[in-house]
């Protein structure tokens, strides 16, 4: 499980104030308008930020101030995740080895992380030569090869037309089940959550105003969850 | 505009052309300028990008107070003229300089800074920071996602190094080595002062010499020609470089955290900013220091040449912005900033002491060229800042047709209400970031006026530059001290009406 206690944050003028629990293998959606501290709160996740107070616990260790590579986390950005100088293949590989000295068994699993995302025959092409959505995957097949059981995603496919993304959730959502990843992806439209997650969280000014199963959410909707329907 | 501006540089060079020795015939000194020429420029360029590496670095990821400080300082070479340049230096590793006298009292020897160590250091603080702010360029243009994700996937210092810097430095490197080699061959006034002699003269020397002491027209011309031919083999080369390099881009963006730091890495960084701090201050607080005791003592010709220097820097900048804006706008409007870049080029390829020499054969069968020593001063100077402040109009002019001009043209507006209400208000702060150069550039110019000028009619500089020649090195500390500040309060005065004109519309 991953416990987020009591965690406390002001800067800049914003703080950020907020309790809740994932459980393991769960995906949450945070959803929450722009400035609501959804980055904000997966940067204190990934460790990129640290609370003034509070703590960060995973499998019942705390990992409040531990460092970024080290936690049972991997991230996908919304954009900037591919090294324009590498090929496909060689930044899939920075997942396992960042100075790429890979071993035959690792090499294999970067070709098998790449079929998974439908990508094998694009190994040695460059990033600038693949489409939005193909690089997407990329980000994707290396999150995947991490091996990281926690998943963070920051609007990740918010750069990609409608069609695209619901395929990209898809596959999110089929990999994920198959690797039994612990998700938390934010995001801007309710429908994107709907299609990958089990339980949303709703983010105010830096304050979690909506905790609830995904399920049922639209039944009786919550009353702050009305400008999102 | 663009028209004239093309004659203005063809104009004389044609002259050129017409006016040099034929067959061409070169003495052994003209070959040894040339060759002189390309190996300090040469070196000038590859010390400066080789310095320049770990600065940047150390400012693209450390913090610090005063960082910001000095990447404005890294701006001050830039307008500092060349003269005040060297006389820092020379105050600072020049015979009785300070490094001489910390040398001796060790007890080591003295290092001399006349010849091509001399002219090298000097290239090397004018273009440093220039180095500098194009690799830092680079790093502020990596997402600082990708920085972000660098630490999440554990990197060490070594990985930073293969994945982020040494492709960064591959596409910035050339390109910046190549401009500050294309600049460096055109260096007249460090090698005027710092050089001479038959082992460390320029062509650009060997042309104001051939012109000034031997007034050999002929073989000054084919000088020129040669000094042409090698800037356009430079400029044909770093044209990339210089067509990527931002004018007044901002260089502020904070410091980003990087993954796989180390004791040795922030060692190795603080030494370097020191370094380049120590490098490009104490030249310039040597200026100051020596200075200002002697300017309330100067005498009556420095203050009379201050005054024409600025009205000429007044003049040649009103010109340079009737010049820069109509093309500006007309590539704006065409959406061709190409023909921006052919006038860039032009302007870069033809010298300032090649025009020179162009139109002083052109008006010599009409007029006595030396009594217009000072208009032609300001029309060279106007054509020299011309490409910049084009590179710093065009993008927001470009920028002001796509949005408020086709506003306009929804609303039927047109002519000067079109021109006034749409595009001005958004161009009016390059164009102050612009005129503030141009009135930098030829505030401190030291250049064609050598060229041409009579007794009692310099300029600032080129009256510093005889106070120098004549021994008088107080007076010429104190008008160093009076040509950096009121070089300084040009581009200020420029810059800030562009900001206040802007700010209150």
């Amino acid at each position: 499980m991953l416990q987020l206690d009591d965690l406390r944050l002001t800067q800049d003028g914003f703080s950020l104030a907020l309790s809740a629990r994932v459980a393991e293998g769960e995906r949450v959606a945070v959803l929450g308008p722009s400035g609501s501290g959804k980055s904000t709160l997966l940067s204190l996740i990934s460790g990129f930020t640290w609370p003034d107070q509070g703590r960060i616990l995973w499998a019942g260790e705390e990992i409040t101030t531990a460092p970024v590579a080290a936690r049972a986390i991997s991230i996908l950005f919304q954009d900037g995740n591919l090294f324009p100088h590498l090929s496909v293949f060689e930044n899939v590989a920075l997942g396992l080895r960042p100075d790429l000295r890979l071993s035959e068994k690792q090499r294999v699993r970067v070709t098998e992380s790449l079929a998974d995302v439908g990508l094998a025959d694009f190994s040695d092409r460059r990033p600038a030569t693949l489409s939005g959505g193909q690089q997407a995957r990329v980000g994707l097949a290396r999150m995947l090869l991490r091996d990281r059981p926690v998943a963070l995603l920051d609007e990740p496919f918010a750069a990609l037309d409608p069609g695209l993304r619901v395929d990209m959730l898809a596959l999110l959502k089929s990999l994920s089940d198959r690797h039994g990843l612990t998700l938390i992806m934010a995001c801007h439209d309710l429908r994107d959550a709907e299609r990958l997650c089990d339980r949303l969280w709703l983010l105010e000014d830096g304050k979690l105003v909506l905790d609830a199963p995904m399920v049922g959410v639209r039944d009786a909707p919550d009353p702050v969850l009305q400008p999102w329907l | 505009m663009a028209a004239l501006v093309t004659l203005g540089v063809l104009a004389p060079l044609g002259a050129v052309m017409a006016r040099a020795d034929w067959p061409p015939s070169l003495g052994p000194g003209d070959l040894a300028a040339i060759r002189f020429t390309l190996v300090q420029a040469a070196l000038s360029a590859l010390v400066s990008v080789v310095l320049a590496i770990p600065v940047a670095r150390a400012l693209a990821r450390r913090s610090f107070r005063g960082r910001g400080a000095l990447v404005t300082l890294m701006g001050a070479p830039f307008l500092l003229p060349v003269i005040v340049a060297v006389l820092g230096l020379l105050a600072v590793f020049g015979r009785a300089g300070w490094l001489n006298g910390a040398l001796a009292g060790i007890g080591l020897g003295r290092i001399d800074i006349y010849g091509l160590q001399g002219v090298v250091l000097a290239h090397v603080f004018l273009n440093l920071p220039l180095a500098v702010r194009l690799i830092l360029q680079g790093w502020q243009a990596i997402p600082a996602e990708r920085i972000r994700l660098a630490t999440a996937l554990g990197f060490s210092h070594r990985d930073m190094r293969r994945h982020f810097e040494r492709p960064l430095l591959r596409a910035v490197l050339p390109g910046a080595a190549l401009l500050i080699f294309l600049i460096c061959t055109t260096s007249f006034a460090v090698a005027l002062i710092l050089g001479g002699g038959p082992r460390a003269t320029t062509v650009e020397l060997a042309i104001y010499q051939a012109f000034r002491f031997d007034f050999d027209l002929g073989r000054a011309a084919l000088l020129g020609l040669i000094q042409v031919a090698i800037c356009v083999m430079a400029g044909a080369f770093a044209f990339g470089a210089i067509r990527r390099q931002e004018v007044g881009t901002g260089l502020d963006r904070p410091a980003l955290a990087w993954p796989g730091d180390r004791l040795l890495a922030r060692l190795a960084d603080t030494a370097a900013i020191l370094a380049a701090a120590l490098f490009l201050l104490l030249p310039m607080l040597a200026v100051v220091l020596r200075g200002m005791p002697a300017l309330p003592s100067l005498p009556p010709q420095v203050w009379e040449a201050a005054l024409r220097s600025i009205l000429l820097a007044l003049s040649s900048t009103v010109l340079a912005v009737a010049l820069a804006l109509p093309i500006a706008l007309l590539a704006a409007r065409l959406a061709r900033p190409a023909l921006v870049e052919v006038l860039a080029f032009l302007t870069i390829a033809v010298s300032p002491l090649v025009i020179g020499t162009g139109l002083f054969t052109l008006i010599r069968p009409f007029a006595n060229p030396v009594a217009l020593a000072l208009p032609v001063t300001g029309l060279v100077n106007a054509l020299v800042a011309l490409p910049f402040i084009l590179r710093a109009l065009v993008p927001a002019a470009m920028a002001a047709e796509a949005t408020q001009g086709r506003l306009a043209d929804a609303l039927g507006m047109a002519g000067w209400a079109r021109l006034r209400h749409a595009i001005l208000p958004r161009v009016i702060r390059p164009l102050g970031f612009g005129a503030g150069l141009a009135a930098a550039f030829s505030m401190g110019d030291l250049g064609v006026i050598a060229l041409f000028s009579m007794p009692g009619q310099g300029t600032l500089p080129l009256e510093m530059y005889r106070l120098m020649g004549a021994y008088r090195t107080d007076d010429a500390q104190g008008a160093a001290v009076l040509l950096m500040a009121l070089t300084l309060a040009l581009f200020w005065a420029f810059d800030r009406g562009g900001r206040f004109d802007a700010a209150t519309r």
